[in-house]
């Protein structure tokens, strides 16, 4: 199994460089010279001369790359040329509030998402069914900067509940900064909970056609315990896969509700970045982005396989 | 018994096809065409927002700013006088437009290299499949606000943007069902007869591939017009004063207080336009699976 694992991380290894020569290629195809950027006001032509070589830019684009690459393996992204910070830190900085963005909105999709799979499953063909699978749906088409505002214009400013923007970390005050995290993580959470609450139900609706599930009713065991004992244990696995393959989604979604509710986090540190052209710093975030996805992608291979007693053999 | 026999042939000619088939059951599947008919009451509109009388959705009047609806602005007025019904059904075109033209970017790009990747194998498909693998990697949004960004902000721009964006599942998908049908007898059989590989292509291996690729184009103009009001939402899309769904929402999040219903048209209208292809895009998948 070990080796299975060393295996997969091996395969991503050539992904990630190849992902690598795509950023790298990006920021020499953007528009704009960041040296006139970097040089401000100056335009004497011998000063922007030696900025140049010293950035290394006079260097054939191959070298240039393998240094870029060299300095990212140490976690060295560059400098952000609007604020002059080292892209990793700003990285670091943002990533928490997303993460925990991103970790409240995974729970309040696998709490709505699961049981209403598992009832549309055994209630398969009726209305409870049909109703669940349109507001599964309706759950993906929304689109959440909508849904970011009409919240906001009811409980924030019609019913003055929770604040409409802003962010406090946990470590300062937990309870307020639940209170200012709830709306938007829900907001990020439908689309969430429809992915899962549709693959929940199909991932159900294949284990309780299978025969020990029918071997378990014939027996007698309850209905309560055949569902939740024999079939949703087994239904599981491609449910916590697809949970691991929502990292995405979950990103991209959390570009636009932050934009929203104003959250400082790395979402709205691209679209500021994009906008100010800050090209390091998209690179850097579309860099760590595409590497943290190849990692879900193997935590979710691995829990595919720890999951499932008849890979573990192998 | 002759007569019978012919009355029988007369009587049922008609040969259950596949495509029938499907037909049969896209009809009776109520979602599905209840999806059928939202999507075609949008493109509908899309198309006759040239002809239809409406007010000019430019035109600016700041005798009438953000008025609430009334009959002679029947969804309200915007922040500098312009009627925001006039604006929504322009923006419709804008973003049905948007999500089909890059959906077709993504299919043109995208199944030809899969074609290429599934057929022939090697080092082709290593290539292709690498740098597939490797835009993958990058949320769809992510990459296409990168794209759109370094393309610049515009509609165009933004439509070439999340159609390169989306190619990658485009490419996917027909490279695995190239490699499977490429299995199949018949395929073998074409090639003992000395069909030529363009031959083959065209008439045996694409067609079969197509109806999953339709099933992804339908749901993925879904993620397209979302993606397309998400870029509009954030300035890189559609410019003003052209009107787009999502630059109009983008304005009414400065209005919540005042003007609510500047929020509400234009996300009703992309979450309903949003619903209806993928209603029809999981009604074609069940429609066209042929295991059912």
């Amino acid at each position: 199994m070990l080796n299975l694992f060393l295996r997969r991380i091996v395969g991503a290894i050539p992904t990630i460089l190849l992902i690598s020569v795509f950023v790298f290629a990006l920021q020499k195809l953007l528009p704009g010279d960041p040296v006139l950027a970097m040089a401000g006001e100056e335009r004497d032509p011998v000063a922007l001369a030696a900025i140049r070589e010293q950035l290394g830019l006079n260097d054939p684009l191959p070298v240039q790359y393998f240094n870029w690459l060299l300095a990212a393996l140490q976690g060295d992204l560059g400098t952000s040329l609007r604020t002059g910070q080292p892209v990793t830190e700003l990285i670091l900085q943002k990533l928490p509030v997303t993460l925990q963005l991103g970790v409240m909105a995974i729970l309040i999709a696998l709490v709505i998402g699961i049981p209403a799979g598992i009832l549309s499953a055994v209630r398969k063909g009726t209305l409870t069914d049909y109703t669940a699978n349109l507001v599964a749906l309706s759950g993906m088409s929304v689109p959440n900067f909508w849904l970011g505002i009409l919240l906001i214009m009811l409980v924030s400013v019609r019913w003055q509940l929770l604040p409409a923007s802003g962010y406090v970390p946990p470590s300062e005050d937990f309870v307020q900064s639940m209170r200012t995290m709830i709306m938007p993580a829900f907001v990020l959470g439908t689309g969430l909970a429809g992915a899962l609450m549709r693959h929940t139900r199909s991932s159900m609706l294949g284990v309780l056609k299978q025969d020990y599930v029918r071997t378990a009713r014939a027996k007698g065991v309850p209905e309560r315990r055949v569902v939740l004992r024999h079939a949703f244990r087994n239904a599981l696995t491609p449910i916590v896969t697809l949970t691991a393959l929502l990292f995405g989604e979950l990103i991209a979604g959390a570009v636009l509700t932050e934009q929203i509710f104003t959250i400082p986090g790395f979402g709205k540190l691209v679209v500021d970045a994009v906008f100010t052209r800050d090209y390091a710093v998209v690179q850097g975030v579309v860099m760590v982005t595409a590497v943290g996805f190849i990692l879900m992608n193997l935590v979710a291979d691995m829990l595919y396989i720890l999951l499932n007693p008849r890979l573990r053999a192998a | 018994m002759a007569n019978e026999a012919i009355a029988a042939r007369t009587v049922a000619p008609v040969i259950d096809t596949p495509a029938r088939r499907s037909w049969r059951k896209f009809r009776t599947h109520r979602s599905a065409i209840l999806g059928a008919i939202i999507v075609g009451a949008f493109l509908l509109v899309a198309l006759l927002a040239p002809v239809l009388p409406l007010l000019d959705p430019a035109a600016t009047d700041w005798a009438a700013v953000r008025q609430a609806p009334s009959a002679a602005h029947p969804l309200g007025t915007d922040e500098i006088g312009r009627d925001v019904l006039s604006r929504m059904i322009w923006g419709a075109r804008a973003s049905v437009l948007a999500g089909i033209v890059s959906v077709g970017i993504a299919i043109l790009l995208g199944v030809p290299l899969g074609v290429l990747a599934g057929y022939f194998g090697g080092w082709t498909d290593i290539v292709i499949s690498r740098c597939t693998e490797a835009l993958l990697a990058v949320p769809f949004l992510i990459l296409a606000i990168a794209l759109a960004a370094f393309l610049g902000p515009s509609l165009t721009n933004a439509m070439i943007a999340i159609g390169i964006s989306a190619t990658p599942i485009f490419v996917r998908l027909t490279r695995g069902q190239v490699i499977n049908i490429r299995a199949e007898d018949y395929v073998e059989g074409a090639h003992a007869i000395g069909l030529s590989t363009p031959r083959i292509l065209a008439r045996y291996i694409l067609p079969n591939a197509m109806p999953p690729v339709l099933v992804q184009a339908t749901l993925t103009v879904a993620a397209a017009i979302i993606a397309e009001a998400s870029l509009s939402f954030l300035g890189l899309g559609q410019q003003p004063p052209a009107p787009s769904w999502g630059s109009m929402l983008n304005t009414a999040k400065n209005f919540m207080a005042q003007a609510p219903w500047l929020a509400m048209w234009p996300g009703l209208a992309i979450f309903l336009v949003v619903l209806g292809f993928n209603l029809l895009g999981d009604g074609l998948r069940d429609a066209l699976d042929p295991r059912e």
